[in-house]
């Protein structure tokens, strides 16, 4: 895609000055879009809130206010409170940061994972291909949740890294595809023939050459994988396969909200208005991306 | 044609039996069907337990890989052997998979017929008000998994059946009403009130997919030559779209049809949970909270089988969309 138009791309001859640099026409294009700039803001504020938002309130989320179950919204207990007494905004904040952690470790290791199997597969073709995308289309054939739900028993209390380990296996397969598929016409351009012929280790011109090349894609691909990160690991913790009591995320407040939304709807809303809301700016922010790396994009 | 198929159901064949190797594997791995008796009072004594279990084919003591060679023998002469409790597997899921198809056909067709109409009246009115809207309204779907949807559907659907109607219009529990006696007519009825927000919460989201992708491709063949062409012999706008531009947009998105499958299996699953559908994904859910490694491996085989199902007949679709596939 990318690498196709850039060949076909004209070299523009700067009017004056010096050619602008890649970084910065990206960024210019990223900010020039209102999605891209606001998508960046709400992400970041949320960021700032999950970051710097709990000593803000009154009450840590380990909290319990014994004279005020399941009360609605009020100046002591800003978002309310549970059953149990625990202050939502506090209990909401932690989960937020657990969620977007998880997200965000979920997606780089995704990421990585499928540009390193996609350019083996894509570079070496012969059998380290037909293994790499047989191993793909295994991972495709099961469907996720079902592998990683049958796997919870494993995920004790306090073992989220290997959740997100696990969450990031069954991430990486389709981008993967796509990295093989250019990584196969990449292969045939001169400068990656010059260096073969130069005697450079294969090894060596995948992680020089070709991911670099491949960067656009990658990163686009690593923002979209934080939303879809988010959200399987919401899925997951919402029936209990997922992050464990003591810790919380959006996926076990929005269980423990729905139960009492009916009639404490601040139980549920603000939670879920949260995830959605963080969803949203994550693939706002990875569509602007998307716009800005575009060579065929007008502006 | 016909040896491209073969070759591909050879293919699928070896997937689906090593998937479902996995799956049995990974189940009988993690899940410790012996603690199930652990909590029991009066405590029952160890040598009666391993019985049980051996007779189950469950006992963790017995190595794996028996355990397996057991079940997969089994599974060769269509017996996916029993629950923790002793019922046989293949009557509870028997009973169980035609409501989850039922369930995921409506959503499928629904999700699938409408994405295509809507990506397809944005692309004919690029950057008019419909295509905003339906980009706008794409994008906050994306960001909405299932499990809040659904919840959210509830809330809103009891909300409209007190405020709105005054009696009960949207039902969120199950899939028929029990000891219902309406007739014909009301049976239907009733079955309609149940499968209504079920449909939409798991549908939404594939019309927001399967829109985009239609938009895009349709967005690529527009411009194209034999569109003008139709235009310039005298097919009116509206004849060129829907004859030729949409046939041709269709065979991108039919290769998407097959991914998409898997996820519609997933939101099935977390849609019959949270509706109280009793269907293979409910099953599923309580399965692994009860150990029972045999029902776990039972419908992991069976979703393999399904996302491959879908993945031959988007092969099929495409050969009948596009004559190139078929001449090869």
């Amino acid at each position: 895609m990318t690498a196709a138009d850039d060949a076909l791309e004209l070299p523009r001859a700067p009017v004056e000055g010096r050619a602008p640099s890649r970084l910065r026409t990206v960024a210019r294009r990223f900010l020039g879009s209102a999605q891209g700039r606001i998508g960046a803001a709400v992400l970041l504020l949320l960021f700032l809130l999950a970051l710097a938002g709990p000593s803000l309130g009154k009450w840590s989320y380990t909290d319990k206010d014994f004279t005020a179950f399941l009360s609605p919204p009020s100046s002591e207990h800003w978002f309310g409170t549970l059953q149990t007494g625990a202050d939502v905004y506090a209990v909401t904040l932690r989960g937020m940061r657990k969620s977007l952690v998880v997200g965000l470790l979920a997606a780089l290791v995704s990421t990585a994972l499928a540009a390193v199997a996609g350019a083996f597969a894509g570079y070496f073709s012969g059998w380290t291909d037909r293994t790499l995308t047989w191993g793909a289309d295994l991972l495709l054939v099961l469907p996720a949740f079902l592998i990683l739900a049958v796997m919870s028993p494993l995920f004790g209390a306090g073992q989220w890294v290997l959740f997100v380990v696990m969450l990031a296996l069954f991430l990486w397969m389709i981008t993967s595809k796509v990295v093989r598929g250019m990584t196969i016409s990449l292969k045939q351009r001169e400068f990656i023939q010059a260096a073969r012929y130069m005697g450079v280790s294969p090894v060596r011109i995948i992680f020089r050459h070709v991911l670099p090349n491949l960067s656009s894609l990658l990163i686009v691909d690593a923002t979209l994988n934080v939303s879809a990160a988010i959200l399987t690991e919401t899925s997951l913790s919402y029936f209990g396969f997922g992050i464990q009591p003591p810790d919380v995320s959006f996926g076990t407040l929005i269980a423990d909200g729905s139960r009492t939304a009916v009639y404490a709807p601040w139980t549920f809303w603000f939670v879920a208005g949260l995830l959605v809301v963080t969803v949203l700016a994550v693939n706002l922010v990875g569509d602007a991306l998307r716009d800005a790396f575009d060579p065929g994009s007008s502006r | 044609m016909a040896a491209f198929l073969v070759r591909r159901l050879l293919n699928y064949l070896v997937l689906v039996a090593v998937a479902a190797s996995l799956a049995y594997m990974l189940a009988a791995g993690a899940l410790d069907p012996r603690s199930n008796y652990a909590d029991r009072t009066p405590k029952p004594p160890p040598a009666v337990v391993d019985a049980q279990l051996t007779a189950l084919n469950l006992n963790d003591r017995t190595p794996l890989f028996q355990r397996y060679l057991t079940w997969a023998g089994g599974v060769l002469r269509g017996d996916f052997g029993r629950t923790v409790t002793g019922s046989p597997v293949n009557e509870d899921l028997s009973r169980r998979a035609g409501v989850t198809f039922r369930l995921v056909m409506v959503g499928l067709v629904c999700g699938s017929v409408l994405g295509v109409l809507v990506g397809a009246a944005a692309a004919a009115g690029q950057y008019g008000w419909f295509d905003r809207m339906s980009a706008g309204l794409s994008f906050l779907v994306l960001a909405l998994p299932v499990v809040v949807l659904a919840n959210m559907l509830i809330l809103l659907g009891t909300l409209a059946n007190e405020r709105v109607f005054g009696h009960p219009v949207f039902l969120v529990s199950g899939e028929y009403s029990d000891g219902l006696a309406a007739g014909f007519w009301g049976t239907l009825s009733d079955r309609l009130q149940h499968l209504i927000l079920p449909t939409v919460s798991l549908s939404v989201g594939l019309v927001a997919i399967f829109s985009r992708y239609q938009r895009n491709a349709m967005l690529d063949v527009l411009g194209a030559d034999f569109v003008r062409t139709a235009m310039a012999k005298g097919l009116s706008r509206r004849q060129a779209l829907v004859r030729h531009a949409l046939r041709t947009a269709l065979i991108p998105v039919a290769t998407y049809f097959a991914f998409t499958f898997g996820a519609l299996l997933t939101g099935a699953t977390f849609t019959e949970k949270i509706f109280g559908w009793h269907g293979l994904g409910e099953r599923l859910i309580d399965s692994i909270f009860t150990n029972d490694v045999n029902t776990v491996a039972a419908i992991s085989c069976v979703a393999a089988v399904a996302v491959l199902c879908a993945s031959l007949a988007a092969d099929l679709l495409h050969a009948a969309l596009d004559p190139r596939v078929r001449a090869v």
